[in-house]
This record gives structure tokens, sequence and C-alpha cells, in this order.
């Protein structure tokens, strides 16, 4: 998968949780929780849905470098098939 | 419960000589007037928190100890000492007094764990202004809520969660005239109908002299949920620190050499009682970590920071749990010598994980916003019953409760019986009304027994168990959550016709919010509508409070006098037996 088929993955999972995303307001190099209203449950699920979704495993050790939406984006195109 | 599931404790166990060690022989000689005199009081008579907390540590040898450790993934570690603590809190002081903020009158503040947020509590409590707390993860409209029920004049908050979650409602909110604000970014702010805090602080003194605060003065207004209506605001005195410094010695043992985290957020009750102000009272070091959760980032804080006392929450310790033994081998915790835990009540797999991979046994206590601070725990020398929340602390006289028909209550003194946790009144931070609700504030109470609303059992031993709530109120990682706020914030959808909240219960954080919801006519159930509704929820009231799950029922089961039963839509998703449906609408 490419970088703009991956990011609306990502997109699409955050906004299963969190619907009221607007995608075009996000900006990708900031703090992804400081745009969006994500408790500890929501991320957890958000993480979780995306290794469902894409089939990538993120062990809990790599949850600290996800901090905005394209250091998700690049992680996870690294370990996507 | 067998003893052979008790965690005994030997004098191995202790690595410091405890704070409380002959049970029987503290409870019965400790008075409040005792514990009262381990504070100094204000010069001229009276109490104020701010001044046990900081003044009188910064005018003494403590003066240039660190007070706070703040955290920061992308900053280095800042310490605040007892003496700049003092002087910044004295600012806030006088910043208020600058803006007209009278003794008595509301600061809220709204913001993450940074250390503006400490000074202006501080501040606030030495000007004889009453602190407010909001939770940061709140949306806009239960902040709004708040602040109009507790008519806040003041708030605190930041650049990023004004534009977020106030500016738009700020014409809702009619009581609040002043709007500090504290950059994210480290810059100046410049929002209009906003001051920006850092500009105030610099012009002011550093000067200021504690409120002539009693113990019977308004000092923290701490909002809480109920099942029916809005939140209701318990109030706090200045008295309250009486208790907050006899639990901070007994329940969670601290000792002036200590390196303390309390891991509770202080826009709940636990993170000011014991994030803010216990440790200062004891003039111990607090570690303030202002990241999210995560699972090395913590281990690694324990282990680093050398952390000797840790105060956490059973979501916190399920989600280390789910993450496995391997991770914390990596890392070393010699420092570490006692955890406690509140919430909800710990389970015995979560105590018995603490002794096998952090070394010791988690300690649960027991104690809720309305009594201010903690009433019974299990303390570092006595044995556990893992899954009991321990035993009323001195000064505290617990009992189980019957109901009686005329209202009354009376104590039931055979073991192991359920009844209602019950609390005979007169301890110092037990709260001083429902602010503008005398009603309510009256129906807490039979005689002299608070009445909790948590059912529970003791057993022989003097050991409390927790059962379950005598109401609706969904408990979710340890914050409670009031179903009829949620329920309100759907019906304002144009779709919903009737709307149901229960607590459904997870492996994880104790309970999520699950709505029910019935539609009006000439709207259709589907996914797009459903995701409609989650995101209007989630912009109202935010990801703390908003529904995580959202079904459509073609109507909401209601008792004959037209109340949703939330009872039976819990018993429903739990395929629980549905109990005695006799009062149940017909067709319901």
């Amino acid at each position: 998968m490419n970088e703009p088929e991956i990011r609306a993955v990502v997109l699409a999972t955050l906004q299963s949780i969190a619907p009221e995303v607007e995608a075009d307001a996000l900006r990708g190099d900031r703090p992804l929780r400081k745009q969006v209203d994500l408790d500890s449950m929501d991320w957890l699920n958000f993480l979780l849905g995306l290794n469902q979704r894409l089939k990538v495993e993120i062990p809990e050790v790599d949850y600290a470098k996800l901090v905005t939406l394209d250091d998700v984006v690049a992680y996870l195109q690294a370990r996507a098939a | 419960m067998d003893s052979l599931s008790v965690i005994r404790k030997t004098g191995a166990d202790l690595r410091v000589a405890p704070n409380f060690a002959d049970y029987a022989g503290e409870c019965r000689a400790f008075t409040w007037d005792r514990a009262r005199a381990g504070l100094s009081g204000l010069p001229g008579g009276g109490i104020n928190i701010a001044h046990e907390a900081v003044e009188r540590h910064a005018a003494g040898f403590l003066r240039d100890k660190a007070a706070f450790r703040f955290l920061s993934r992308n900053a280095p570690a800042r310490d605040v000492s007892f003496g700049e603590l003092s002087t910044l809190a004295g600012r806030f002081a006088n910043v208020l007094g600058q803006l007209g903020i009278a003794k008595g009158e509301r600061v809220f503040v709204l913001a993450g764990r940074i250390p503006e947020l400490y000074v202006a509590v501080l501040g606030s409590l030495r000007h004889g202004a009453v602190v407010c707390p909001l939770f940061s993860a709140f949306g806009p409209e239960p902040i709004a809520t708040r602040v109009n029920l507790g008519e806040g004049r003041v708030l605190v908050t930041t650049d990023l969660l004004y534009e977020r979650k106030v500016a738009q409602w700020r014409d809702k909110m009619p009581t609040l005239e002043h709007v500090l604000l504290v950059s994210e970014e480290g810059n100046t702010t410049n929002i209009p109908g906003t001051l920006d805090l850092a500009t105030l602080m610099a012009a002011a003194s550093a000067t200021c002299a504690p409120a002539a605060t009693s113990a019977e003065d308004m000092a923290l207004l701490h909002f809480t949920s109920g099942t029916t209506g809005t939140p209701k605001g318990a109030v706090h005195g200045h008295g309250a620190v009486v208790t907050h410094h006899a639990t901070g010695y007994y329940a969670l043992d601290l000792h002036a050499d200590d390196i303390y985290w309390c891991t509770a957020d202080p826009g709940w009750v636990t993170g000011m009682s014991y994030g803010v102000i216990a440790p200062l009272l004891h003039g111990v070091t607090s570690i303030i970590d202002r990241e999210e959760f995560d699972v090395e980032r913590w281990y690694g804080i324990l282990q680093d920071e050398g952390v000797t006392v840790w105060y956490t929450a059973p979501t916190a310790i399920r989600m280390l749990m789910k993450c496995g033994a391997d991770i914390p081998r990596k890392y070393r915790f010699p420092n570490l010598r006692f955890i406690a835990s509140v919430g909800e009540p710990l389970n015995p797999e979560a105590v018995r994980w603490g002794k096998n991979v952090l070394g010791l046994p988690i300690h649960d206590n027991w104690w809720q916003t309305e009594t201010g601070g903690i009433m019974i725990a299990n303390t570092p020398a006595f044995d556990i019953k893992p899954g009991s929340m321990g035993r009323p602390l001195p000064g505290i006289d617990a009992a189980i409760v019957r109901h009686l028909e005329d209202g009354s209550v009376t104590v039931i003194e055979e073991p192991d019986v359920e009844g209602e946790l019950a609390l005979k009144r007169g301890w110092p931070s037990m709260f001083r009304g429902y602010l503008n609700n005398a009603e309510r504030y009256r129906k807490c109470f039979s005689g002299d027994w608070y009445l909790t609303g948590d059912l529970a059992k003791r057993d022989a031993d003097g050991y409390f168990w927790f059962v379950g709530r005598a109401d609706d109120v969904i408990k979710s990682a340890g914050h409670l959550i009031g179903p009829f706020e949620v329920e309100s914030a759907l019906m304002e959808h144009p779709a919903v016709a009737e709307a149901g909240v229960i607590g459904k219960p997870d492996p994880v954080v104790g309970e999520i919010v699950k709505a029910f919801v019935s539609l009006k006519t000439g709207f259709a159930d589907s996914e797009e509508l459903r995701r409609e509704l989650l995101g209007h929820a989630r912009k109202r009231l935010g990801a703390a409070v908003a529904p995580k799950e959202i079904a459509f029922l073609p109507t909401l089961p209601r008792t004959r006098s037209g109340k949703i039963m939330r009872r039976l839509l819990k018993a429903r998703e739990l395929g629980l037996p549905e109990g005695d449906t006799s009062t149940l609408e017909a067709g319901g």
C-alpha cells in the first residue's frame, strides 16, 4: 500500500472511533491527541483497529513513538505488506 | 475468602517504620483535635489549605526542596521548590485580587498537568477563592454545565483547550468574567475576551498574606454525578486539610524523604486531595507527569525517579497487566516501598500481580468525592485480603446499614451481610453541602449517618468489601458518569426520541458508557446515523463522558410512571434475569 492509501485507512479508523473528526482540519505534524479528544480507551481502540485493518502488529513498546498522524502513517507504511 | 489467600505482612515487608502499626491502639487514641494540632493554623487563627501545604514549608527548612518535579516528553524535568511555589502562588493570588475576585468566589481550572494549574490551585486557595477543577477531557457541555452551576467567575485554561472547548460556548456562561490563558507553545496568548496569564503573573507582586479563612469557609468545589438531574457540586471547607494530612500519614504512609507519584489527574478529586494537597502537607516531593498513560514510560518513571510511594488506579494497573510481565522485567524498582490504588474495587488478581511483578502487593482503598479523603484502606503494616477495600482509618466510623420503612437506618452488626456503606458524620473533610441544593444534601444523611450509595459487606475481622452501587451511576476508569447527562446530550439530536444510558462491564476500565436510543418517526436506524450520534455526543460531552457504544431500539422500557428502566436495559445487555418487571409499562 502506498502512503495515501495508508493515510486513508488511518483516518477511517480514527473516524470510526471519533466520527466528529474532520480530516481536513487535522494537522499531520501535530500531536494527534492535542487535536482530537481521545481518552486512553479510544487510543487503544484506534491502534487495535489499525492492527485489524492493516494486519500490522503494533507492540506496546512502540506506542510512545506514535504521537502525530504522520508518525502513525510512517510507522505503518514501514511495516505494512 | 479463605485464609490461604490473605497476603500476610511481616516485618520483612516494611522498608521503613510504618506510620500506622497498631490498628486498635491508634484508632482508640485518635481524635480529630489531636490531628489538627499536627498543622500550624493561620497566625491570627483559622486555617487555610495553601498555608499548610506551601507557606509553612516555604518559610522553613524545606524552602529549597522540590515540591513538584514536572516531567514531559519533550522537555527536561522541571523542579519547583516549596519556596518557588510560594512565590508563584502569591503572584497568582495577587492577580485574582487585581481582577476583583472576592473570598468565596469560584475559580475553575481546566488544563492538563502543567505547572500553571498547580500554581492556580494554590494561589486561589491562598486568596480565599474557591477552586473548582474540571477534567481536561470534558467536552464543552459538561464544562459549561459545571461553570454555570458553580457560578464560576474565573477560568484558568490553555489557549488550545479554550479554542476547542470554551470559546464557542462562552456566551452560555454569563457569570464567567475572566478567562486566564496559558499558551501550550510557551508564547504569549492573544485571544479576544481572554487575558494572558504569564503577562499578569509577571506584573504581579509575590507578596501576599493568606486569606483569613476558617475551617468552614468553602475551599474546594468538586462536581460529581448522580443518577438523575444535573451534576452536584460537593462543597469542602479549608478544614478538610486536617483529613488530607491525617490520611496522607495513615493511608499513604508518607514519610518526609518519600518520592511520591499520584497518577490521578487533578481534574478529579483524587488528583486534588492526593495529587496536590496531601503530599505538599507532608513536605514530600511529588512526581507530576504531563503525558498520557504509556506502559514503558510509566515503568521508566517508577525506576528512574526512584518513586517510593505510588498511588494509582485499577484501570491503569489492568492496562499494565495487559501488556504482560516481560516489559517490567527490564526495569528495577528498588526504592518502591508502597503501592496504593483507588477508583473502583481492585480485583484480587491485580493485588497479587503487584506482588509478583513489582515486588509489592497493591493496597486498595475506598473513598468518594463527598468524603473528601480516604476513609477505608489497606495500609503497609496490615494483612491484605485481596478484593477488600481494607479497614476504616482512625477517626472514621464506618458501618453497614439497613434502611427501615420509616426512612431511618439501622446498623447491621452481623458480619458478611450486605447493606449500604455508611459513615458517621464528623470527619473534617466531609462535604458541607451540594452547592445550591440543600434538598439533595439532606437526602444523603439519616440521623448521624452519611449514606454513601455504595453497597458493601463487613467481615468478622472488620474488613469491608464493595458489592455494587445502589444507583445507576456509571463508573468508568474510576470516574463517576451520570447517565442523565449523557442521555440529555443525545436527546438534543433531532433524530432521537428517547435515550437510556448504562454502564457495560469492561475488563480494563470497569464499565464503559453504552447508550440505547429510539428514534423519532421519520428517522431510520443506520450505521451512518449511529456514527452521527456518536460524533454528536463526543463533540458535546468529550471523550471522558460520551458513550463508547450506541445501539438502536424500537422503544425503551419504561416504568408506569414514565422513567426509563436503565436496570432492565443493563440486565438485557448482560443476559441476566430481568427481575421484577411488574412496574414496567405494557409492551416495554
